[in-house]
């Protein structure tokens, strides 16, 4: 692996990562990530999705007419998601039914077609894969580190097996409700970018404009 | 590489061939994995009613532990059992849409507000030694979100709650999906459906209900009132004249 393709699997995981530095995805963030698994089987799906929509629009990008080519993405994604979901509901049904809708939605997933028409459209089919795969891996980075955060504090387990005794079963561990419902992803995912954006002040933006004292209404 | 991308002729190939390659993948992903989705349902099912019933041992293949179970489809009107129909494959979803299959719920006899309602049930029994040990029950009703679709287990004279389990609803996480808890679920167990008038008291509710109501009442689950009143209704209705009413009497008379 040359150190550019390593450069492009690499750097989205933390640098370059889709959920909190590109902020795309949070949709799919918050919904699912309630608990591990879910979450886990969620990343394996995107990534799949990912790299292999970027190889396939990748491998016929001399052939997509510049009027079409959303339209061309959408529909090899599409049918990608549709066969993900078939196959999830084939072998992992559980799984398949707390996700719902969430893996059709993969199909509006900003970080999909936005790999598709920001680098497969103008890259070769080997770099192209490699990059949606990773994408995909930095959104599962986060996703997983939510869904391990939010079932551990709100349901006292990791993959459905306990680790911290409920007062429910008897045990000391008062679960957190707000962590179970989404709004909570949505602070942990806020968290978790400023730490990143602490530790690499590059990312820091410059605000647009300052609200600045032009002049004072109240009297001395 | 084509010479002229843009021309209409080659864009129209183009949009034709992604259309039928993609349409292929997807048709040929949904025919090969169809005969194991709607295995792994089935087994769902099976699982959910053995659960119920309080037989099943995890480990063991689900389909051979079924095998005692006997399932029947039940015409609500009289309680008789329906021939020939498959009760285990019944899709009450389905068949309650189905105008030809189903009947409207008046509004004020609508509590669990299903709004229709299947004209025929599946419901699943075990015989033991003793005769008739358990009677699986089909129920579903409105929740705060969502119809909730349970399975509840009741003895062989349908008078006590052996079991219950919800195996399709969309409640709140963590507060209307509570009903899944197994803690909950057990609370149900050994409580009386209804008193000697055949009048149904069973009761979802807070707090310490009065001590001659003590074996009709669940308690309520914190902050889910509004499912847990769903669930009573659901109670209430199934177990009305409307639901499986005839079929409890046949029960009752020993008949079934």
């Amino acid at each position: 692996m040359t150190t550019e393709t390593r450069k492009v699997l690499l750097e989205p995981l933390i640098v370059n990562n889709p959920i909190i530095v590109q902020i795309l995805g949070i949709c799919s963030a918050l919904a699912i990530t309630s608990k591990l698994a879910p979450a886990v089987i969620m990343s394996i799906a995107l990534t799949a999705v990912t790299a292999c929509s970027n190889a396939a629009i990748s491998a016929i990008r001399h052939y997509i007419p510049n009027n079409i080519r959303i339209i061309v993405q959408m529909t090899i994604i599409a049918s990608l998601v549709i066969v993900v979901d078939q196959v999830l509901r084939a072998f992992a049904p559980e799984i398949s039914k707390q996700l719902s809708v969430f893996v059709g939605l993969i199909i509006t997933n900003c970080i999909v077609l936005g790999r598709a028409e920001g680098f497969a459209m103008k890259n070769p089919v080997w770099p192209s894969f490699v990059d949606g795969l990773g994408q995909g891996l930095g959104y599962s980075l986060i996703l997983i580190a939510l869904g391990a955060t939010r079932e551990l504090t709100g349901f006292g387990s990791l993959w459905g097996h306990a680790i911290l005794p409920l007062v429910s079963d008897g045990g000391w561990y008062r679960p957190n409700s707000l962590m179970t419902l989404a709004p909570s992803a949505f602070f942990l995912v806020a968290g978790i970018i400023w730490a990143v954006r602490t530790w690499k002040r590059d990312q820091q933006e410059q605000a647009d404009y300052r609200i600045q004292v032009v002049h004072r209404t109240e009297t001395q | 590489m084509p010479r002229d991308k843009e021309r209409p002729g080659f864009v129209l190939m183009v949009a034709t061939l992604v259309c039928v390659v993609c349409a292929l993948l997807v048709s040929s992903a949904v025919v090969l994995l169809r005969p194991v989705q709607d295995r792994n349902a089935l087994l769902a099912r099976q699982r959910s009613i053995l659960e119920v019933a309080g037989l099943y041992q995890a480990g063991q293949p689900v389909d051979a532990q079924f095998a005692r179970i006997e399932a029947h489809l039940v015409d609500l009107a009289t309680g008789a059992y329906v021939e020939g129909g498959d009760a285990l494959r019944f899709d009450i979803a389905r068949t309650a849409r189905d105008p030809k299959a189903s009947d409207p719920v008046t509004a004020d006899a609508d509590i669990a507000r299903i709004h229709r309602r299947p004209r025929q049930m599946p419901v699943f029994l075990v015989r033991g030694d003793a005769g008739l040990e358990t009677v699986i029950l089909p129920m579903h009703g409105y929740g705060l979100w969502s119809t909730m679709y349970a399975y509840v287990a009741l003895d062989g004279r349908g008078e006590r709650v052996k079991g219950v389990t919800f195996y399709s609803h969309a409640e709140t996480p963590g507060l209307g999906a509570e009903i899944e808890n197994p803690r909950w679920r057990a609370s149900w167990e050994g409580k009386r459906l209804a008193d000697e008038d055949g009048r149904v008291r069973f009761d979802i509710a807070k707090g310490q209900p009065p001590a001659d109501a003590a074996e009709f009442h669940v308690d309520a689950i914190s902050g889910a009132t509004l499912t847990a009143n769903g669930v009573e209704n659901m109670v209430h209705y199934w177990l009305g004249e409307q639901g499986y009413g005839p079929l409890l009497a046949r029960l009752r008379d020993g008949g079934v």
